[in-house]
């Protein structure tokens, strides 16, 4: 008999499991998430590419079984809009975490969504450093004690969908890693989008950002999402800030349509070159 | 001329133009890069001819993210080149170990200017040569070459193509702001008559292909993304899988062993040299791009002086032609290095010269050439040994 197979074997590379990541870690939730809307989605998985950068969960892309990168730390965004630009054929995810999307690649980050570039952008927010041991990072609440911020935070954060939405995204989400359905469903919105998408999954870094904030465990931060967690969709990104032990606003808050980088190249392109291009 | 395809023809042509053109002829479909003297004629050339040939421009908000595209361009199945200058080339450094790492195929021209820093923006430099060999982190070899000329600079770019696409890796054509903004006859030979080098696929099918595992000349083939390998490529230490495997440094020795000698064993195919005179020659001169074309002149009046001075240029510069400097050294009495910077390779000559042949350095510190009578004045002093 056929050992028993799991519905997500297909699409995860067995042979390297099993993953670095800590138990009660959310990355692993906001993964399957991932898959079942891929699975869910109806794309051709031969055309499916996932790159991700440096960290926890840069290392996504070394676990999904499809045509997959692992970048240096902060490009994948900037890779994937070349990947993408060559290949228009393929649908291009970057999965990546706080730190490698919005500090390191945080200008690429903007500029993609300027652009309009068409591609889906998973970001893994758990407010710290964690593959480095727990540093202080862009998206830190004020006041938050991390390895490098011992006496709290003394930093503004940034606040993702509001940076995505400002810079032209044309699909903004936020969920919790509690919230699996709606995640998994803004998932597969998301892919289903064209052009600039984002999907922001606030999880717990049990081990360093966590336990540093009296949240020792994974489900003590499935509690805290429990209790602060407020959907709001349609929320105006602005007011979506995320404060140290506040409310957690939830949604999408993005759906729009405007031209991607490409339309815009074709449209101006055939204008301009009328029968000259190639 | 056509407008849709590559050129073909003689032409009056910077060398910038000319390096994008010969970009073109070798099948290059897409270029990211960011405005930077003196490379910038590069960039805009490309953004009015790409589309003409089918290709994509794309001007990115730095050379991080230039050099970034690239790759995800090649691995898109696309030839894809940036090219940048000192401070550009600077900030391409960390994705040009990515390249190297992940063993992609693409091109960066360097157009140098005089540095550190913002340096002379306009005027011509070769400081960054060590750069080249050694500018980013870890170990590795490398493929830099050194035109001369704008026909040089069309010529070496589709040469870099070809050797990116052979030996899988970026490719560092090293030209300088003189030679990239010099205007000269090229000639663009008809496109059947350019020869192209193109990306060695997998033949084996997804279940049994290995993405990093090398062919006997120890370089493994390619698939594209999208082509239904599903694949994984990453900069951290892999194994023939291409999945990471860092506990210890048991992938590190063969990747490592394998990324050299891919290089190094087939020096042979990959250095160029020009030679001239070096059959009875005492002196010679070794020098590279805009420094060897400056130094004709004074080699010319040094022989009329009865000296025999030959010349040693380097149109591959990295890898180091070790073999060729060593068997001259056997045999001259000097060696004169011109170079717009104060002593890089002059660095190599000597060590391969080990102590048999004397090295003259003549530097310069970037933002003009040569004065003739320096050069000059070197060959006579190298002659006096
Ligand atoms: S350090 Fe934090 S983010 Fe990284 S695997 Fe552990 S719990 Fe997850």
């Amino acid at each position: 008999m056929e050992p028993e197979r799991h519905p997500m074997d297909d699409l995860l590379r067995e042979d390297r499991l099993p993953h670095i990541w800590c138990s009660g870690c959310g990355i692993g939730t906001a993964v399957t998430c991932f898959i079942s809307a891929l699975l869910k989605s109806g794309l051709d998985l031969d055309k499916v590419a996932v790159v991700s950068g440096i960290g926890c969960t840069g290392r996504v892309a070394g676990y999904i079984k499809l045509d997959s990168f692992h970048t240096t730390h902060g490009r994948a965004i900037a890779f994937a809009t070349g990947l993408k630009l060559a290949n228009p054929e393929l649908k291009v995810v970057i999965f990546s975490g706080d730190g490698d999307l919005i500090a390191i690649g945080g200008n690429h980050f903007i500029h993609a969504a300027r652009r309009n570039i068409d591609m889906t952008v998973i970001c893994v927010n758990n407010f710290n450093y964690g593959m480095t041991g727990g540093q202080v990072g862009p998206t830190t609440p004020v006041g938050a004690r991390t390895t490098t911020s011992p006496y709290g935070c003394f930093e503004h954060p940034f606040n993702i969908p509001y940076l995505a939405a400002a810079s032209g995204a044309v699909y903004v989400a936020r969920w919790t890693m509690l919230h699996v359905r709606r995640l998994e469903r803004s998932i597969g919105e998301a892919l289903a989008k064209r052009g600039f998408s984002l999907v922001e999954v606030i999880a717990p870094c049990p081990t360093n950002y966590g336990r540093r904030q009296r949240r020792r465990t994974g489900l003590d931060s499935l509690k805290y999402y429990h209790q602060k967690g407020v959907i709001k969709h349609g929320a105006n990104p602005r007011d979506v800030d995320i404060d140290l032990d506040g409310e957690i606003i939830e949604g999408v808050f993005v759906d729009i349509e405007k031209p991607t980088f490409s339309d815009f190249c074709q449209e101006g392109l055939s204008r301009a070159m009328g029968n000259r291009g190639p | 001329m056509s407008r849709r395809g590559a050129l073909s023809g003689e032409f009056f042509m910077m060398g910038d133009i000319a390096c994008a053109e010969g970009a073109i002829s070798a099948g290059c479909r897409f270029f990211a890069g960011y405005p930077i003297t003196p490379a910038t004629e590069v960039a805009e050339r490309m953004s009015r001819r790409m589309p003409e040939v089918g290709g994509t421009y794309i001007q990115m908000e730095d050379e991080l993210a230039s050099m970034a595209a690239v790759l995800g361009a090649s691995w898109g199945g696309v030839k894809a080149m940036t090219a940048t200058s000192g401070p550009g080339f600077s900030l391409m450094m960390e994705n040009l170990g990515l390249g190297i790492m992940t063993e992609t195929p693409c091109v960066l021209v360097n157009v140098q200017r005089a540095g550190p820093s913002t340096g002379l923006p306009t005027l011509a430099g070769q400081g960054d040569m060590m750069q080249a060999r050694w500018g980013t982190h870890g170990l590795y070899e490398i493929i830099a070459l050194a035109p001369s000329s704008p026909q040089e600079l069309f010529d070496l770019t589709i040469r870099a193509f070809n050797l990116s696409e052979k030996y899988r890796l970026p490719v560092l054509v090293m030209t300088d702001a003189e030679v990239g903004h010099m205007t000269e006859k090229v000639v663009i030979p008809p496109p059947e008559e350019i020869e192209l080098y193109p990306r060695r696929l997998a033949t084996v099918p997804p279940e049994e292909y290995l993405p990093f595992k090398p062919d006997e000349d120890l370089v493994p083939p390619m698939v594209n993304f999208g082509q239904g390998y599903r694949i994984h490529a990453t900069g951290l230490t892999h194994d023939e899988r291409g999945y990471p495997d860092t506990a210890d440094d048991s992938a590190q020795w063969p990747l490592i062993q394998r990324l050299i000698d891919k290089i190094r064993l087939n020096k042979h195919d990959i250095i160029q040299l020009e030679e001239d005179g070096l059959e009875d020659a005492e002196v010679v001169v070794c020098s590279y791009g805009i420094a060897a074309r400056t130094a004709l002149w004074p080699m010319e009046l040094a022989r009329k002086e009865g000296i025999k001075v030959g010349l040693l240029r380097l149109i591959t510069v990295w890898p180091f032609p070790e073999e060729r400097v060593r068997e001259l050294a056997g045999k001259v009495k000097a060696f004169v290095v011109p170079e717009l910077n104060w002593g890089q390779i002059a660095l190599e000559v000597e060590r391969c010269a080990a102590g048999r042949a004397e090295v003259i350095l003549v530097p310069h510190p970037g933002g003009g050439v040569h004065k003739p009578e320096r050069v000059l004045e070197a060959i006579r002093k190298a002659a006096r040994r």
